[in-house]
């Protein structure tokens, strides 16, 4: 491998931090956005993109860096993830008068960073993907910053999230000094055949710092309070794109590095994801604020991934990647809902608030209500698919009773979807909305459809996209 | 014929993109969309049910084998699978029939958003009439899992007063089950490879795994039925629902139960069924009793006609799991006719609910004097409940309980004092209903059945009459798929 061949697998990452560089120059000129310049930031994401799928694929910066069709796949949804949280989120911002040219350009480098995790080999890029993405997200999630708790929740996340990298470091530097190396391969060969207790240590530390990113339980606290704070359109892209970085991350450290210690973290992997259905299905019961209930409802949801991902074969990793696609495009299509809603200027933001509404804006609560039901589970919205790849390969890898554990889990759950689509549907209104602005409401309407019915027609290609990413980790 | 069933199934979609397209003739809300509307639905119902009817003609009486069928590859090895047997066929006609009539008896009562409640009606109808032809399981289990948002909406927005408990009530409940379902769904693609309903009939499941899967589907069924203890939730879905939700509820949707039992239970899981059928025929029994008893002590009409439900949905069950022909084709003919007889029940309580806003028992008496015309359908009906030979109450009880009686004969003598039982409670309701004097002076103006409500009941009485005189219009469609499915469990179980 020389050096040009590297750049080349590096392309998407070259295209992303070349252009923020530009965006940055062009930005401190100009000092404010306008569409132009959202455009341009989305057009690096497109390209990024294109290079992913189009690009070399191998192993590169002797084996820190990995482009195949597992970073291809995860890294399409990433970047689709944060391009729609760019017209989602600019005018958002301009409407109240912040007008930080900088929100672009922090969406492409938290991007930059989310494919660096896609892409991570060894522990050094890891710990930089994520640091990358990680500092991002802390701004981001500040940005309003006349907010106080939008800084709040920007402090928060901020603490937690340093004292998350520090036990993910400590991890590494663990499994480093009794593997003798940073490289997943190399780490794979001293785990084959039984992994001794120093490595075992820094597998769950590591493991603790990942479960942070992905918000599972028990490592879930910063979620609510960081969700309720930060601005909407924010959490639109915190909820989906990072997630999906860190839980490809997650199955690559574990599939190509610990995949002789499977039956170690499937262990775990179970205790995190029953524990985040629970804690997602029952404190979600005693949200009365729509962002923290959609943050339990997002605890929940990992727990469902992580579930796939405790399948420890193929088919659990193919079932994650696909619960993950479409969880993406729920809770984009959540928070995009939510961000088109305001009444007196003021975000709707309560379950309360939202009495009524199918009267008021029945296209919104209409997209609002496939949103929940398919956070539910309930067939043929996408989120029921979503659960089936789950249950069907936890079922298939002997997880049954788990499963099931897990399946009266989102039961338990459903009680606040309905309780939510009662308050739009059968309550009388709480009063008038202002016009829900035309991208928010676009971008929602849109992502609803894909719910139902377009899943039904794109699961025929997401399928085979998830199986042959999800079997470039080389799992059984 | 092949794709009959699909256009059967689609074709009131047809009708919610025609209700949708109204806002472009007439403001939405407004009262002359809303008539558009009803009139919308209705011809897509009639067209449905006429569609249902050339099926019907089209069908092969001589065989077991599915018919109509249609495959499409879809993704990650499901398929698009549909087809009806004996089994079903009468279902999907039961469904396309009792339609019309809902949305004909919505036509007054229902008076504000008319154009999302028939929408609500026309996809629950799609997804009913779905869950009769799905032949693979995940399309099975998408129709029927559905099937809960419309009727989780018809409870809710237009119910009674206590609509919310009760819309929740039936969700969740109704779901609990199906997850469980769905594990054993997912479990059994996972041993066989299949999600193929024709194909996974014929899979030998083995007995240890026969008892789980069968536990899981039972969960389930049972819920939908429903059988005692899981039945709590109809009697405050009925009570709430609005009547032509009451009908669909107790006319269709509790027969998916049943259909459930004889489509995967039996077939499926033989082995399991045999096992557990002491426990099905002493949940059945007690649900005849018990519900017959709780049905007596009730203030409330459709209360009481909703724990009669349950009773009569325990004579379904004891005749499936009997194992033999009569047993199951009592059973079916037990849920065709409970279709048509609970349905003009729930109708004839729907009457008076619209002239005087309640359905307290206490408050009638004495409509003979001022509704001739009403006391004499409500009294065919009220017989046919209690199984009057001549109606088709009669056949199926007389049916199930013959086919229980060879399976167990302590099971069928319990079960035949529920049909006192259930003599003692109609006849009460209709006593204190219709009979006697007028003593309540809010009753003295009270009118007959207008044109439109007796045309509601004369395809019911009519289906009625000719299904007790002539049992074997259904038994000739149903023959061979019964033939076929007690061969098979016989052949299973050694028996």
């Amino acid at each position: 491998m020389n050096f040009s061949t590297d750049l080349s697998l590096a392309l998407p990452e070259l295209i992303l931090a070349g252009g923020a560089l530009v965006l940055l120059v062009w930005g401190a000129f100009q000092s404010r956005a306008n569409m132009v310049f959202s455009l341009a930031a989305v057009a690096l994401l497109v390209a990024a993109g294109a290079a992913a799928v189009l690009g070399p694929m191998g192993r590169g910066f002797s084996g820190g860096l990995v482009a195949d069709q597992a970073s291809a796949f995860a890294k399409v949804a990433i970047y689709a993830a944060s391009a729609i949280a760019i017209p989602l989120g600019q005018p958002w911002f301009q409407r109240r008068g912040v007008n930080n040219f900088e929100f672009p350009i922090l969406i492409v480098l938290a991007a930059l960073g989310m494919g660096m995790m896609a892409s991570a080999g060894d522990l050094i890029s890891l710990y930089i993907g994520v640091e990358l993405h990680s500092l991002a997200l802390y701004v981001l999630a500040a940005i309003h910053r006349d907010n106080a708790k939008a800084s709040e929740a920007g402090l928060k996340y901020f603490v937690l999230g340093a004292l998350s990298s520090g036990l993910l470091l400590y991890g590494a530097s663990l499994i480093y000094g009794f593997a003798g190396s940073t490289h997943f391969t190399v780490i794979a060969q001293s785990v084959e055949g039984g992994a001794n207790v120093g490595v075992l240590f820094g597998l769950v530390f590591l493991i603790c710092g990942l479960a942070f990113k992905i918000s599972a339980a028990p490592f879930h606290m910063w979620t609510p309070d960081v969700y309720e704070g930060a601005p909407t359109p924010v959490v639109a892209f915190f909820g989906a794109a990072p997630k999906m970085a860190a839980m490809v991350l997650f199955a690559r450290v574990l599939a190509e590095g610990f995949g002789g210690a499977a039956e170690q973290w499937r262990q775990i992997l179970v205790i995190i994801a029953l524990a985040s259905v629970a804690v997602g299905a029952f404190a979600g019961l005693a949200q009365t604020n729509l962002k923290r209930l959609w943050a339990y409802s997002s605890i929940a949801n990992i727990g469902y991934a992580v579930l796939g991902l405790a399948s420890g074969d193929a088919a659990g990793v193919q079932a994650m990647l696909v619960f993950m696609v479409l969880y993406m495009v729920d809770v984009t299509g959540f928070f995009a809902c939510l961000a088109a809603l305001s009444r007196d200027g003021r975000p709707m933001e309560t379950i309360s608030d939202m009495a009524g509404l199918f009267k008021e804006r029945p296209g919104i609560a209409l997209a609002m209500s496939a949103f929940a039901l398919s956070a539910l589970g309930l067939p043929p919205f996408s989120g029921f698919w979503a659960k089936f790849y789950v249950f069907k390969a936890a079922i298939g890898a002997g997880l049954g009773v788990v499963a099931v554990i897990a399946l009266v889990g989102s039961v338990v759950a459903a009680f606040y979807y309905l309780r939510l689509i009662k308050v739009m549907w059968f309550d009388a209104s709480a009063g008038t909305t202002e016009p829900p602005p035309v991208e928010a409401r676009t971008i929602a309407l849109a992502l609803a459809l894909f719910t139902f019915p377009v899943v039904l027609v794109a699961l025929a290609f997401i399928d085979p996209l998830a199986a042959a990413a999800a079997a470039a980790f080389g799992l059984a | 014929m092949t794709g009959i069933l699909s256009l059967i199934t689609y074709a009131p979609l047809l009708g919610v993109a025609a209700i949708l397209a109204l806002r472009f003739v007439a403001p939405s809300g407004s009262p002359r969309s809303a008539e558009l509307a009803k009139w919308v639905a209705l011809v897509t119902t009639l067209v449905t049910l006429a569609l249902s009817l050339v099926m019907l003609g089209q069908f092969d009486r001589t065989t077991a084998d599915f018919q109509f069928v249609e495959d499409f590859a879809w993704f990650g090895g499901l398929h698009y699978r549909m087809g009806v047997d004996g089994i079903s066929v009468l279902f999907v006609v039961l469904t396309a029939f009792l339609m019309p009539l809902c949305i004909a008896a919505s036509w007054r009562s229902i008076e504000h958003r008319i154009e999302e409640y028939l929408i609500a009606f026309l996809a629950l109808e799609t997804l009913v009439i779905g869950v009769f032809c799905a032949l693979d399981l995940i399309l099975f289990y998408l129709f029927f899992e559905f099937g809960l948002a419309p009727m989780f909406l018809i409870i809710g927005v237009w119910g009674g007063k206590n609509r919310v408990y009760a819309a929740f009530k039936f969700f969740l409940y109704t779901l609990l089950g199906s997850v469980l379902m769905l594990a054993a769904v997912l479990g059994m693609i996972g041993i066989t490879g299949t999600s193929s309903i024709p194909e996974l009939m014929t899979y030998d499941f083995g007995q240890e795994i026969q008892i789980w899967l069968w536990l899981a589907f039972f969960a389930s069924f049972a819920v939908k039925m429903p059988m005692w203890p899981v039945h709590t939730w109809l009697p405050d879905a009925h009570v709430e629902a609005p009547t032509a939700g009451s009908v669909i509820l107790a006319g269709v949707l509790l027969k998916m139960g049943g259909y459930g039992f004889m489509r995967f239970s039996l077939p499926m899981f033989p082995d399991a069924s045999a096992y557990f059928t002491p426990l099905v025929f002493a949940m059945s029994v007690i649900a005849i009793v018990y519900t017959s008893l709780v049905a007596f002590r009730q203030t409330d009409i459709k209360k009481l006609i909703a724990y009669s439900s349950v009773a009569h949905m325990g004579f379904v069950t004891l005749g499936i799991f009997s194992g033999n022909a009569q047993g199951e084709q009592g059973a079916i003919f037990q849920m065709v006719s409970h279709g048509l007889i609970s349905g003009a029940l729930f109708l004839c309580v729907g009457v008076v609910y619209d002239r005087m806003h309640t359905r307290e028992i206490a408050f009638y008496g004495g409509l003979v004097n001022r509704m001739p015309w009403y006391a004499a359908i409500f009294l065919l009906f009220t017989m046919g409940n209690v199984g009057l030979p001549g109606t088709s109450g009669f056949v199926g009880e007389i049916l199930t309980m013959a086919g229980a009686y060879q399976a167990s004969t302590w099971a069928a003598i319990v079960a035949a004092t529920g049909v006192i039982l259930s003599a003692v409670y109609a006849l009460s309701l209709y006593r204190r209903v219709v009979f006697g004097e007028i003593t309540n002076p809010a009753l003295a103006e009270i009118k007959d059945l207008n044109w439109r409500e007796v045309a509601i009941f004369a395809p019911l009485i009519i289906g009625t009459l000719y299904l007790g005189i002539y049992p074997a219009a259904v038994f000739d469609i149903t023959q061979a798929s019964v033939d076929n499915l007690v061969a098979v469990y016989r052949a299973a179980t050694g028996g």
